[in-house]
């Protein structure tokens, strides 16, 4: 009692003093982040602003909106946020209705469960550059992809499934790696409800389905929160599975805003074109940042 | 529950549960079974499950690539990047978590925003600034590209797990006397060190797996395992039994960590969400 009255007395001052500290604290970690936030931005604006091609170095000098222009009016572009949007919610549904049923039925008990479950959960330790050429060759070849030797088996034809469904295959790769993320949270938050809560509801007479929908369910709430923030960010910059497996193509058929930038500026040598890419996939990346975090932010509070 | 449930249901629990995982693990045994294939087993169609092992593939991996070299680079960018951002971790998040202002959850959401950035859109600046400051190819540019690029995501982290850590107990601390300094290495990193090490795991699996940078801003002196398999990928896909062994290689060590660590990073990861 004696210390608090030493210290609440001047209650203004300690507020300004901890305002302080606090600030200081945080600063380290905002200052790098402004700067590394910032100044490419800036850097990546101007470029937008300019000709420049580095195969053609006589191309140069202000460009105005026309970068944008390009862009902007190019079907390719629509097709590629096209297909960013559908990468991220896809593997999305994929990975949280796929790991809410999962980390259910790891739950139970059953011979060999600890075995089982790290098995699930490996796919996410696997580099993306490694786990797409495992899926492009080993699985999924044309001729020699143990799938499609399956498919032999039981006299059906091979399907080329990176040539036919480039969009399909690349995101069940993806999902294939995250999915096992979404395991891994959503079981935890699963097995820390109370054992005694889903007992006294199979007491009442609730069957396995009311069980789920109305016990487990609402108690996933921050869980799936969690796993939709850190997912989104990864899914957004999905890069390496594209590069690995079909090269964006055909056409531009599984090219997400990610790779066309890539394309523009490391394989057109665009410099000024890839640029206003880059402004307008951060300005669509804020959009949703934006969306998700309204969405998302109340269940990480709790 | 289980104990009660009816023995059918429990067998189909059992099969179901085993399907799963051998369905969703089998591109992993796959890939170790070839890296032990020579190079015609690899590709015999029907392919085969049974054969005389041989370790050809890693023998020819060895002799082409310093496999040590990209190892070691890629250990060293990931640790020191982790090791880095915890350390300006902590005190953001101590700072978010015990002194919260205002501002504090627009800084947090903020912060994560800037992690949304496609790293394409400022791939050009990044290579140049890089190349300006001498860092282009060296462990010391991707770690601290890398450390950068998790910073938000291990503040964020850190916060959740640090607001678990009732406040009284650090006003305890700090009414004995304690300075700031004190009550952050003393009181609280006791406390919240099962969250710090799982967010310190989480975040070295991350940096192990990083391929876009690495592939991008180093070619040789630095270049870290996503190199070395990039190396083994485009002009010879058809070689699956040198192609298995390398991804093997560039895997297995992280592959282990994890196992060895899953329940670690389950606590940590979790600790914060299912409250």
């Amino acid at each position: 009692m004696q210390a608090v009255l030493e210290h609440s007395p001047p209650a203004g001052a300690t507020a300004r003093t901890t305002k302080r500290t606090g600030f200081l604290l945080l600063s380290p970690s905002v200052l790098i982040l402004l700067v590394w936030s910032i100044v490419p931005l800036i850097m990546t604006l101007w470029y937008s602003l300019q000709n420049y091609n580095l195969v053609d170095p006589t191309l140069h000098g202000f460009a105005g909106i026309d970068n944008y222009w390009y862009l902007l009016t190019d079907p390719d572009f629509l097709h590629a946020l096209l297909n960013t949007l559908v990468l991220v919610a896809g593997v999305l549904v994929i990975s949280i209705g796929g790991a809410t049923l999962l980390a259910v039925l790891y739950d139970q008990e059953f011979f060999g469960r600890g075995i089982a479950r790290i098995m699930v959960i490996s796919p996410f330790f696997i580099m993306p550059t490694v786990s797409a050429l495992l899926w492009k060759n080993l699985m999924l070849h044309p001729i020699y992809g143990v799938y499609s030797a399956m498919m032999r088996a039981v006299g059906l034809t091979p399907i080329d499934w990176l040539a036919r469904f480039p969009l399909m295959t690349v995101m069940m790769i993806v999902a294939w790696e995250w999915l096992p993320f979404a395991v891994l949270i959503l079981l935890t938050a699963v097995q820390s409800l109370d054992g005694e809560q889903r007992e006294a509801a199979r007491m009442d007479g609730a069957g396995p389905i009311a069980r789920f929908r109305y016990i487990i369910l609402p108690h996933l709430g921050r869980a799936i929160s969690v796993v939709v923030m850190i997912e989104t960010i990864y899914l957004l910059t999905i890069f390496a599975e594209i590069s690995v497996t079909t090269a964006g193509g055909p056409g531009v058929a599984s090219t997400n805003l990610a790779y066309l930038i890539y394309s523009r500026a490391l394989l057109q040598f665009d410099v000024g074109g890839a640029s206003a890419g880059g402004v307008v996939a951060i300005v669509i990346a804020n959009i949703v940042a934006i969306f998700l975090v309204r969405a998302v932010a109340r269940n990480l509070e709790a | 529950m289980a104990l009660k449930a009816k023995t059918s249901t429990r067998i189909g629990v059992t099969i179901l549960g085993w399907g799963i995982a051998l369905w969703l693990f089998f591109p992993i045994f796959w890939m170790i079974l070839t890296s032990f294939k020579s190079e015609v087993q690899a590709i015999s169609t029907p392919p085969k499950l049974f054969f005389m092992p041989t370790l050809s593939s890693y023998a020819e991996v060895f002799e082409r690539a310093n496999y040590w070299h990209f190892a070691l680079n890629t250990v060293t960018v990931s640790v020191a990047a982790t090791a880095i951002a915890i350390a300006l971790a902590v005190p953001a998040a101590y700072s978010m978590a015990f002194m919260p202002s205002k501002r504090t959850r627009g800084t947090l959401l903020w912060m994560l925003s800037t992690r949304m950035l496609p790293p394409v859109g400022v791939l050009v600046p990044i290579y140049i600034l890089a190349r300006n400051t001498h860092l282009l190819d060296t462990c010391t540019g991707l770690a601290i590209v890398d450390m950068l690029t998790n910073l938000p995501i291990i503040v964020w982290m850190l916060y959740t797990f640090f607001r678990e850590v009732p406040a009284p107990i650090l006003e305890a601390g700090r009414m004995d006397g304690a300075t700031r300094w004190q009550e952050m290495t003393m009181v609280l990193l006791p406390l919240a060190l099962p969250g710090i090490a799982s967010t310190a795991l989480l975040s070295l699996i991350l940096c192990w797996n990083e391929a876009f940078w690495s592939l991008n801003l180093t070619s040789s002196h630095a270049a870290p395992l996503t190199a070395f398999i990039a190396s083994f990928s485009s002009p010879e896909g058809l070689f699956f039994g040198k192609l298995s062994a390398a991804s093997t290689l560039a895997v297995a060590p992280i592959l282990v960590f994890g196992w060895i660590s899953q329940k670690q990073l389950v606590r940590g990861l979790t600790f914060g969400a299912v409250k």
